[in-house]
């Protein structure tokens, strides 16, 4: 049995496990962005991956989560012995690979800088991207049909939303978060489901859509300066999801006032 | 001056550095790799024309900074805002005294803020005072990412923070200008989270808060504390040189702060060296919202003046002629404006 599944493993195999590792704060898996640098599979099932970021001085707590899920997620692989995740050229590259190495967890790798866990943020991120997700769903809604006000964005449920990518997006990041996901569900809402009142939907819309712009605007920066920081790094990277084009689709069509 | 089509616009670039990364004067790797993620930053949103060799970009010199600012950029005057990194570099990275001597042979033209740094404690509220008499100080620049012994970062909002505000007020030095960096202490929360903004904002309303690149990468989260604070203040540093790689990234990022601040209190900043601002202010007169982008209303010649220029000059006192002034604007202090002059709003 282990020798049979040890012949399925293949560096693809463990690209693909690194496909569910997400870069929180661009809400995109670290292989689309480019952030895997090699995978490299040897007799015995020790895989051994390097990850590399857009700049050395990369928020090291979003290092910690990419890296440390990224270490999960090949181990989970059937086939695999031992795991070996390494980042590259970071100014914690050094702390970071031995806690990790060590098996030290976060607080026991960044010690004083740690207080309890990176739950909070994680969670915090989370919630930027549903707040993203639910923006490009209700401006594309806005865009395309003329006849709807942006006041009246606060009725539309997830079951008026047409199928596609960019209402199942909104379905994933709903759910992560605990959300409803049925049809009669608003789609305006607060991180804890809250709708507001229709005098508030506008602003409601208009934070949503700063959040929006922020997560769009640094994952473009982010490829970007990552491909600038190891040229060819370019080719390894996956245009973002249509769900999401960097910026808005825009129609031509004016909206009527 | 920058004259465009009859226009004239007074120009105050806000956020400049005469730095050093020489090797000779890098302590240790992270030296090398700050200045690198700078050259980065500088190669991937410059035009092609104006990429910088290398080597002429780990330190510049007073003879080309004030031609790249005031000969070729337009500039009338400018405002050092160095940063220390004194655990990276030997001699700090923003130069004291070369920036400090080049101020007083052109205080027409300069302004020289300093640094302060609350871990630096009870001495370093003695030195505050000091540099306030010596330079002048109006303002202080203020990196809360910089790293101090053990420390990689501190908050505005800390005990001895408040107490270097304090001193702020009481030597008259009104503009603090807020640059956010990653690596604050703990590092369980978002490292370039801004709410300590908010705090010291409503807490020291009779200073202004200046704060770069306008928040970003969490530009959302600025909005919503500058539009309820009156005295917080964006700094177009980093977020302008987008206006040509990405200009439709550039024109949501300004479309946002007309709506959540307004067009008083936004700052024209080339964060020189990082970039120059000849390129960027030639670039920002030209540039219009996207037609298609009808949830933003379009820029005026007023807005643009006000940005690149008259917004510092108020604050800085910049003597300013008389006929290239302009009235601030009828807008609420706080709270969004101008939703009437976007149409997605209206429908």
């Amino acid at each position: 049995m282990t020798a049979v599944l040890s012949g399925q493993l293949t560096e693809a195999g463990v690209r693909a496990a690194l496909g569910a590792v997400v870069d929180p704060e661009l809400d995109e898996p670290i292989t689309d962005l480019g952030f895997v640098r090699s995978v490299a599979v040897a007799d015995g099932g020790t895989v051994e991956v390097h990850l590399r970021l857009p700049t050395s001085f990369c928020a090291p707590n979003f290092a910690w989560l990419m890296v440390s899920d990224a270490r999960d997620a090949v181990a989970a692989v059937p086939g695999v012995g031992r795991v070996v995740v390494q980042l590259d050229d970071h100014s914690d590259s050094d702390l970071i690979n031995r806690g990790l190495a060590a098996d030290a967890g976060y607080v026991g790798t960044f010690g004083h800088e740690a207080e309890e866990s990176l739950d909070e943020l994680r969670l915090t991120f989370q919630r930027k991207a549903h707040t993203a997700a639910m923006e490009r769903a209700l401006t594309a809604l806005l865009r395309a049909d003329p006849t709807l006000a942006e006041a009246d964005l606060g009725e539309v449920t997830l079951a008026d939303l047409p199928p596609g990518p960019t209402t199942d997006a909104l379905l994933q990041r709903r759910a992560a978060l605990g959300l409803p996901v049925a049809g009669d569900a608003a789609v305006l809402v607060d991180a804890e489901g809250r709708r507001p009142d229709r005098a508030a939907v506008p602003m409601a819309v208009r934070k949503a859509r700063s959040v929006r712009i922020s997560v769009d605007g640094n994952a473009h920066f982010c490829r970007g300066l990552l491909a600038t920081r190891y040229p060819g790094a370019q080719d390894d990277q996956v245009p973002r999801a249509a769900d999401r084009t960097v910026l808005p689709l825009l129609l031509d069509q004016k909206v009527s006032s | 001056m920058y004259t465009k089509d009859g226009e004239k616009y007074f120009i105050v670039d806000a956020h400049i550095a005469l730095w050093d990364a020489r090797p000779e004067n890098q302590l240790n790797v992270h030296g090398k790799q700050f200045i690198d993620c700078f050259y980065d930053y500088h190669r991937n949103l410059s035009p092609e024309a104006e990429v910088w060799p290398y080597e002429e970009y780990l330190y510049q010199g007073g003879e080309r900074l004030m031609k790249d600012i005031f000969t070729d950029g337009y500039v009338d005057h400018a405002i050092f805002q160095p940063a220390r990194l004194g655990e990276f570099y030997a001699n700090d990275f923003g130069q004291t005294e070369e920036s400090f001597a080049l101020t007083q042979a052109n205080p027409d033209k300069l302004t020289y803020n300093h640094w302060f740094d609350p871990r630096d404690g009870e001495r370093g509220l003695d030195q505050l005072r000091a540099d306030a008499e010596r330079f002048g100080l109006k303002g202080v620049k203020l990196y809360t990412a910089d790293w101090h012994g053990e420390s990689r970062g501190w908050k505005l909002d800390d005990p001895m923070a408040y107490r270097y505000f304090e001193v702020c007020r009481e030597l008259g030095i009104r503009n603090v200008h807020v640059h956010k960096g990653p690596t604050i202490r703990p590092l369980d929360r978002d490292a370039f989270d801004v709410a300590d903004v908010d705090h010291v904002a409503t807490d020291f309303t009779d200073l202004n808060f200046v704060v770069e690149h306008c928040g970003l990468p969490r530009l959302e989260d600025f909005c919503w504390i500058a539009t309820q604070e009156p005295n917080v203040h964006a700094g177009l540093a980093v977020a302008l040189p987008f206006i040509h790689t990405r200009p439709r990234y550039f024109a949501q990022i300004i479309g946002e702060l007309m709506y959540w601040i307004g067009e008083d209190r936004i700052q024209f900043s080339s964060d020189y060296a990082l970039w120059t601002p000849k390129w960027l202010v030639e670039a920002f007169v030209d540039f219009q919202i996207p037609a298609d982008m009808s949830e933003y209303g379009p820029l005026s010649t007023e807005q643009k003046k006000k940005v690149l220029g008259l917004n510092a000059a108020k604050m800085y006192d910049i003597p300013v002629p008389a006929e290239l002034q302009l009235p601030d604007a009828d807008e609420t202090a706080t709270g969004p404006r101008q939703p009437e002059s976007a149409d997605l709003a209206m429908a």
